[in-house]
């Protein structure tokens, strides 16, 4: 059928089945791609277009339906001059592009506002935007854009020097808000192969494969595990206890067990009834309590008791500081399983070059995969090439293999490009959790308030594989007493096999769920001495001089007191409203909350280094070989800014190379908050490094001045100007590599285990519908203790992302296999859910880090749930032990509570 | 090959019917059950009808098209009767859906959780199903009988809905529970359709959905509330016991025992709304 319509103001044709989706039309056959599909279900709202002028979500309108319509996408928003339309320059010019999955549909959804209404209010902007998901901002800059679009700020060019420090605009910027980025699903050619994932719908079972041939007869391949050379993967070294393809044995809901891999349609078009495999169902074992059992079944045979691992920090006597305590608290708090929920699913796809493999996938750690699959396809390393495509979100989701290894192993066998882009259930059956957690904890402090001791036991669901469990169970120890001085120190973290989905890294690394526990004693040891809560922290807040539990002296950049002195006058004055509020009675109450928290920036007590190159090549082109993994979170710009001060030219004038494993350097992974301390720090040591080589060339002093015009780079050194002609000196390469130093943990948890630590602390105003028991998050005031905030704009955006999460984790956020895999049953934070947020940044320096900058991307969310249910316990005296407090679990407390008075 | 046709037809449209077809308008449940995997159904497209689009006043009250959406429905001049219904298509998922998504197609898709039902029965809405074999009008209460199932026959299309126009001077409300602000699966809802006649309410519709597998009227709060004063005790006159047919369930949005307490204090304020 053939179906005529207008496309961007242009007439466009469309022949193929009238059922095809508009959304998979405009990608697949106008080519298109601006449109991205993020759930083909009407929950996302990524693949909002304007249809007659309305918004529609692309996914749900058939082509059928599109004869004698005007369709518009993010593609036709440029200006016919070939500008940037002012809604995408606000976008651009508040950063409320981060990862840019969303972008086109935020923008599409908002020209349909704007069209009928130019100067829009905040409810006006949440109501048509409503639709529209956004994992990375928190919604805030969205909102602010659109409702500046009016006033477009002039574009911010930094000078020599003074890139650091400066809002400019993201480096990719550009590409977000025009739908010109290629995320993992945009490139893939037109001639691949793709592969359908068949994966098991039992959390525990044995299976048998029948006959395959008849399978393989309609396909170009089936794979199956005994296609793969080395059928295991895990983030460390020696565990690789993940299999490619299922080896008879399915741990979990979502495991891979074969792969169908053929022309689209082909693999779609095989009914599951043709899958020959005979599943033996078992009974699984789900969360701690049924993992540790004694007589449970083993998850994994060579893990007895389904323990992974365990550790923890011991410091001073915990039982006799205890015993001398005027104050104790204690309490027990139980998270869930969350989902990442980026709104890119898993995408990409490989080709054969000769006797190497090249993947070009959405991933956090290029690096890391290339190892990866170099050893699951028994490889040499140097055979693999990743180029990492435009990432749309990751918060740690997208560190572990996906897409990668079966696109390789099709590709590799067939000598054809093969394509594999997740479905949004898959994704979400698929791909690794937040640790579940129990977080068992008892706090003491003297009568003045000052803590004396400290015992947290934090217990881990880890699932069915390792994944990055063994560094949320090292992780936890060291942060579980909280930010805070505390002489007396006993913190224990274990993390146990279930058939739950593999619990692996998600912002923050299992920090977030100790914060719960550790904020709530700090609530309770201040409200049984009446010491306001606000200052019972900041008189136990960590400063530099202080020696933590792990005996690490923190001689720099420990910022948490200066955050709560910040957020004092709010806090005073939130307390004050509130109490205003709730003397009319009602059944909305009010309440403020503090949380805070600390976090080592980098990996544990291990070696993470980063490789940075700064080259000026003879044609003037002065270029960032970047391996640093931006996902979202700005780490592009952030690069590009340090590197131009550090080597003395403006930020404007680099180029960017970034993350291709043949191209690039190794910068490690995006996770653990680290890319700008480590590979910030990197990428200013190899600005330095070229630096030092012009003058050198120059022969001028460590002032000199530098500017760079076609091949001549001029260097003017008080009133002497050199000119170096590049065409003539040849390339130059600066260089720069960093390992943050740290020292092992010995078997009672001391030692060095972060070279430094980020600090910050939020408060948090809710209002409680006690009859109801939501939970309306009013405001949120966050400080933060960045180091120094290498572009503020961008900094904000990662607090802002973060306290989305955060809220999230406290009150709607809970993956339950088989029953949330979607995003109208799992629920993240929509436009409407996010309050207004206040960022302070504080910029205690840190002296190893570029410019003094420390890592902001995992902190956003850590204080943010202890806030939120200390606002709620504060409206109403109950006090959350399960997160998240959904109104159900909120209203039943309420009721007991009644109930036990 | 799966066939599609789009007829501009009612007459051609029920033809097509003699063999099972799914029928596709907004597209809005059509899709999100179709995820990841080829689409065989035989569709009926009812978008290029004329005659089923479209929200109109008759001599009885008003018909809306089977082919109206949520957005059409919320621009159209319509009288307070009304208010409660667009109460409830501003809360259907986001502004997208609201432009895509029919009413009737809501009605079709029997969901437990279905934002449209609850005040169309408030609205003592009928349905008009057309087949070869003639049209019938049903009450709507009686249309779904159970979770995601209808009374519509293989060979039969609704065509429209009916909103009888109420004896007296009326107004409605409706009042959605969800976990999150837009794009929800309501925990719980309620609608009201208060008539009005001289400070009395002379006739009163109440609704509950999510808490039982198909929406319910509450003929004993009705009863209940019928002849009494519109002042504000009327909140006070609705008794858990008026609510002893709703069957709720536990499920991963709430729990029965949530949702029995909850109805409770939606209704009130519900009620509490119509207080001049």
């Amino acid at each position: 059928m053939k179906v005529a319509f207008t496309l961007n103001g242009t007439a466009a044709e469309f022949a193929g089945p009238p059922v095809t989706r508009l959304a998979a039309a405009l990608r697949d056959t106008l080519g298109l791609v601006g449109t991205k599909v993020g759930c083909d279900a009407g929950d996302c709202g990524a693949c909002t277009v304007l249809l007659d002028g309305a918004q529609v979500c692309a996914c749900l309108v058939a082509m059928g339906q599109m004869e004698g319509r005007s369709v518009e996408t993010v593609e036709g928003l440029l200006q016919k001059d070939g500008t940037l339309a002012s809604l995408q320059g606000s976008f651009l010019a508040h950063g409320a592009a981060q990862c840019g999955i969303c972008t086109p549909g935020m923008l599409m959804a908002a020209q349909e506002l704007l069209r009928a209404n130019t100067a829009p209010s905040r409810a006006e902007v949440e109501d048509v935007l409503g639709g529209v998901l956004c994992r990375c901002t928190g919604y805030t800059k969205i909102v602010d854009a659109v409702m500046d679009v009016a006033n477009l700020a002039m574009e911010i060019v930094p000078p020599s020097g003074e890139a650091v420090g400066a809002r400019i605009a993201r480096v990719d910027g550009v590409a977000k808000v025009t739908g010109s980025d290629r995320f993992g699903a945009d490139s893939v050619p037109t001639d691949a192969l793709w592969i359908r994932v068949v994966r098991s719908p039992h959390a525990s079972a044995r299976f048998a494969l029948g006959d395959l041939a008849p399978l393989r007869s309609r396909l170009a391949a089936v794979l199956t595990a005994a296609d793969v050379p080395f059928n295991g993967y895990g983030i460390y070294p020696d565990v690789k206890d993940q299999p490619v393809l299922a080896d008879g044995i399915a741990r979990y809901r979502g495991e891979a067990v074969l792969a169908l891999v053929g022309t689209r349609d082909a693999v779609l078009a095989i009914p599951d009834r043709d899958l020959p495999i005979v599943w033996q169902e078992l009974p699984p074992l789900f969360g701690i309590d049924a993992a540790t059992t004694l007589g449970a079944p083993l998850v994994q045979a060579d893990k007895p008791g389904n323990l992974l691992l365990n550790g923890g920090v011991r410091h001073g006597d915990t039982e006799r500081a205890f015993g001398q305590c005027a104050a104790l608290a204690q309490g027990t708090f139980e998270t869930a399983f969350v989902e990442h929920a980026y709104i890119e699913p898993e995408a990409g796809w490989a080709r054969r070059v000769g006797d190497r493999i090249e993947i070009f996938a959405t991933t956090q750690t290029p690096y890391m995969d290339r190892d990866e699959i170099a050893n699951v396809m028994r490889l040499d390393r140097a055979a693999v090439r990743i180029v990492p495509t435009a990432c749309g979100g990751g918060f740690g989701g997208k560190l572990d293999l996906s897409v990668q290894p079966l696109i390789a192993l099709a590709a590799w066998k067939l000598g054809r490009p093969v394509a594999l882009v997740y479905t949004r259930p898959e994704s979400m059956a698929a791909s690794t959790k937040r640790h579940p957690a129990r977080v068992t904890a008892k706090f003491g402090c003297d009568a003045a308030g000052k803590l004396l001791a400290c015992d947290v036991t934090a217990s881990f669901d880890t699932g069915a594989y390792a994944s990055w469990g063994p560094t949320v169970a090292n992780r936890v120890p060291v942060h579980a007493m909280g930010p805070y001085f505390v002489p007396n120190v006993r913190t224990w973290g274990e993390a146990f096999f279930t058939n739950g989905p593999p619990a692996g890294a998600f912002r923050g690394f299992g920090v977030p769920q100790a914060a719960i526990a550790h904020e709530a004693m700090m609530d309770a040891l201040a409200d049984k001495l009446g010491i306001d809560r606000l200052e019972f922290r900041h008189c136990n807040a960590l400063r530099a001089g202080d020696t933590t539990a792990t005996g690490q002296k923190l001689e720099h950049s420990a910022g948490l007191a200066q955050c709560l002195e910040a957020l004092r006058p709010h806090w005073r004055k939130a307390l004050d409203d509130v109490a205003a509020f709730n003397r009319a009675e009602g059944p909305k109450r009010r309440g403020v909350g503090v949380g805070c928290m600390w976090y080592g920036i980098g990996n544990t007590s291990m070696s993470n280094p980063s490789r940075m190159r700064v080259g000026l090549a003879q044609d003037g082109t002065l270029t960032l070989y970047n391996g640093a993994v931006d996902i979202g979170q700005g780490s592009n710009t952030i690069m590009t800014q340090i590197a131009a001060d550090a080597l003395g030219l403006p930020a404007a004038q680099f180029v960017l190379v970034a993350g291709d494993t043949d191209l690039t350097a190794d910068a490690g992974k995006t996770s653990a908050s680290r890319q700008t301390f480590v590979s910030g720090r990197a990428a200013e040591l190899a600005g330095r490094d070229l630096r030092r080589q012009i003058l050198r060339l120059a022969n001028a002093g460590a002032d000199a001045v530098l500017s760079l015009e076609g091949t001549t780079l001029a260097v003017r050194d008080g009133g002497t100007v050199r000119g170096i002609d590049l065409a003539t000196t040849g390339p130059l390469d600066g260089e720069g590599v960093f390992d943050p130093p740290t020292t092992p943990l010995d078997a009672n948890g001391q030692g060095v285990p972060y070279a430094t630590y980020a600090f910050a602390a939020q408060i948090a105003t809710v209002e409680v519908d006690i009859e109801l028991g939501t939970v309306k998050v009013l405001r949120i005031v966050a400080a933060h203790d960045v180091g120094k905030a290498i572009n503020p704009t961008l900094v904000e955006g990662q607090i802002e992302g973060g306290i989305a999460q955060g809220l999230g984790l406290a009150l709607m956020e809970e993956y339950l296999p088989g029953r949330t895999e979607n995003l109208h049953d799992y629920l993240i934070p929509t436009i409407g859910d996010v309050p207004e947020i206040e960022c302070i940044l504080i910029e205690d320096r840190e002296p190893l880090g570029p410019s003094g900058a420390k890592g902001v991307g995992e902190p956003g969310l850590v204080p943010t749930a202890p806030a939120i249910l200390g606002a709620v316990h504060h409206a109403t005296g109950v006090r959350a032990t399960r997160v998240p407090l959904l109104p159900h679990r909120l209203r039943e407390a309420i009721l007991a509570q009644g109930k036990a008075r | 090959m799966a066939d599609y046709l789009r007829p501009a037809y009612l007459e051609d449209a029920l033809r097509s019917l003699a063999r099972p077809r799914t029928v596709l308008a907004g597209g809005t449940d059509f899709y999100p059950a179709r995820v990841g995997r080829a689409i065989e159904d035989d569709i009926l497209d009812i978008g290029g009808i004329a005659g089923l689009r479209g929200i109109d006043p008759t001599p009885q009250g008003w018909r809306l098209g089977a082919t109206a959406t949520w957005s059409e429905l919320i621009a159209a001049d319509l009288p307070p009767l009304f208010d409660g219904l667009k109460q409830a298509a501003r809360e259907v998922g986001g502004r997208q859906i609201q432009n895509a998504g029919t009413l009737a197609g809501n009605l079709c898709n029997a969901s437990p959780a279905a934002d449209g039902v609850p005040p169309l029965l408030a609205l003592d809405s009928e349905i008009e199903l057309a087949s070869l074999r003639g049209t019938r009008r049903v009450p709507l209460a009686t249309f779904i009988v159970g979770n995601r199932r209808t009374l519509l026959a293989p060979d039969e299309l609704l065509v429209a809905i009916h909103i009888p126009k109420p004896a007296h001077e009326a107004r409605s409300a409706f009042l959605k529970l969800g976990a999150r602000r837009y794009l929800v699966i309501s925990i719980a809802m309620v609608a009201a359709t208060l008539e009005i006649e001289e400070g009395r309410i002379a006739g009163a519709r109440v609704a509950v959905g999510a808490c039982s597998a198909v929406a319910q009227r509450m003929p004993a709060l009705e009863a209940a509330l019928a002849g009494t004063r519109l002042d504000e005790t009327l909140a006070s006159r609705i008794e858990p016991h008026h609510l002893a047919t709703l069957a709720p369930i536990d499920d991963i949005r709430g729990s029965a025992a949530y949702r029995c307490d909850v109805v409770l204090t939606l209704l009130r304020r519900l009620l509490s709304g119509f207080v001049p």
